[in-house]
């Protein structure tokens, strides 16, 4: 009876790990469930869209003459402490970039990369360069036309050497905000890091110096005032400062 | 239903006509669960920015078609540095929002999606059934005869089959990658907003049908009919 009873604990106990096992193997190449529905169905719709859609697809591309008025919310400048994503030490920094004109600003990219290495903008300036006038599409319903120019996030990652370890690339930001895509998104010829608006410098209030643009996703997901990139083999969630665990769709696709 | 709108013929005609399949009373609840699901969270959604416009693009900045002044998101006040980009011939502006807005849209996002899902596959599995067994036709299809009258058969296929669909089409002329793989959805609809605007004004149609249709069923018998999509009898 008592040996019946191990063997069971000891299978139960397998199953545990077997679960744990293959519950980290999602974890590591997917968005997490957390065993909530929401992120379950957020899930479904980020699989099914890389399973049933074409995944070169671009993004609609617009005249000049279509440019429309766009509004800036969220973190409008990192150095103001009344604004959501202030953080004391990253806004002092900033402030000083800022004054300066951001010359001694860096790009920082790290991770699965062969060489970590760092950009100033002049550097990214002499990358080759991509201009575009897109749809920027808000989670609140609305709606904006603008121009961006920047480096293609492809050449950046080439320039620092792609691993062949490399499924995500996450943005680490001045408003303190971190989110990342995955490589399929990282290597889409329209995602850019931007440094132009509407042909001028990109003002401070859309994410001065550099932002990114995922044109194939809400705006949420382009994210501002780029402090480094990260590439990893696993899917990271950032903690506390990523979207998922505010509550917010990893995925924003749709 | 209303013993009144079904010419006696007819009713000889279909003898079990309060007989609903399985498949169709699985079905209509699944349908009828998600549905109200998409239209308690649409709501929220739309509560974040209750303003509708026309065209491509429409924002805080750009007249409005119609503003809903549900909250004070209708029409945010406290906008900080307006640049304006010279350089274009339309001269657009920029300005930063500094107004705190009421967003519930992380759960009611994916809230929306998720019953979605729920109601494409179900609203699928209705359809291919309801050809299949021809009960689109002896009793939904817009024809005398059968167990409902004209008007409930006009009204039911124009929802099932017209209206929710076009929900459907409307919704995902709004996802930046479905239509980054299918352009022609923003040409069928007019653009992003004019396709939400749409979105909204289906789920107002939606809403007044679900609305009748409750008060059709309260009015002509509420226990046989719910016996009658419960257990089939």
């Amino acid at each position: 009876m008592s040996k019946r009873f191990t063997t069971r604990r000891a299978v139960m106990k397998g199953l545990a790990s077997s679960a744990a096992i293959t519950l980290a193997g999602c974890s590591a190449s997917e968005p997490p469930t957390y065993g909530n529905v929401l992120r379950m169905g957020d899930w479904l719709t980020y699989n099914a869209h890389r399973l049933l859609l074409p995944r070169q697809s671009l993004a609609r591309e617009y005249d000049l003459r279509d440019i429309s008025a766009a509004p800036a919310i969220g973190t409008t400048d990192p150095a103001d402490p009344s604004q959501p994503g202030f953080v004391e030490e990253f806004a002092e920094d900033y402030a000083r970039f800022l004054h300066e004109g951001f010359a001694d600003w860096r790009l920082i990219v790290e991770g699965s990369v062969a060489t970590p290495s760092s950009f100033s903008l002049e550097d990214l300036k002499r990358m080759r360069s991509r201009t575009q006038i897109t749809r920027h599409a808000c989670e609140e319903g609305w709606s904006a036309i603008m121009q961006w120019t920047g480096v293609p996030l492809r050449a950046v990652l080439e320039a620092a050497g792609i691993r062949s370890d490399a499924r995500f690339v996450q943005f680490h930001c001045y408003d303190a905000f971190v989110d990342g895509i995955d490589m399929l998104d990282a290597l889409h010829p329209q995602t850019i890091l931007a440094y132009g608006m509407n042909g001028r410098e990109l003002p401070i209030a859309h994410g001065a110096p550099l932002r990114v643009r995922v044109e194939r996703q809400l705006g949420y997901k382009s994210m501002k005032f780029l402090r480094g990139l990260v590439v990893t083999s696993e899917f990271d969630d950032n903690g506390p400062y990523g979207m998922i665990q505010n509550g917010w769709s990893w995925y924003a696709g749709i | 239903m209303a013993a009144v709108s079904r010419p006696m013929s007819n009713a000889i005609e279909s003898p079990t006509p309060q007989r609903h399949a399985l498949w169709v009373r699985v079905s209509h609840w699944l349908i009828a669960f998600s549905v109200l699901t998409l239209a308690y969270s649409g709501f929220y959604i739309l509560l974040a920015h209750p303003r509708l416009y026309w065209g491509e693009v429409g924002n805080d900045l750009t007249p409005a078609l119609l503003e809903l002044p549900l909250n004070g998101n209708h029409r945010p006040e406290a906008w900080l540095e307006t640049v304006t980009f010279d350089a274009f011939a339309n001269k657009p502006i920029s300005a930063s929002r500094t107004m705190e807005i009421f967003n519930e849209n992380g759960w009611a996002r994916s809230l929306h999606f998720l019953a979605g899902w729920i109601f494409v596959v179900a609203g699928a599995c209705y359809f291919a059934f309801g050809v299949v067994t021809r009960h689109v036709w002896r009793d939904l299809w817009p024809r005398r005869g059968g167990s409902y009258s004209l008007v409930q058969r006009c009204a039911y296929t124009s929802v099932a089959f017209v209206l929710l669909p076009f929900m459907v089409l409307a919704g995902l002329a709004m996802s930046p990658q479905v239509v980054a793989a299918f352009p022609v959805l923003l040409d069928v609809f007019g653009g992003h907003q004019s396709a939400r605007t749409l979105h909204f004004f289906g789920f107002v149609a939606i809403v007044a049908f679900v609305v009748g249709h409750v008060a059709m069923v309260l009015f002509t018998g509420l226990g046989r009919h719910m016996r009658a999509m419960v257990v089939g009898r």
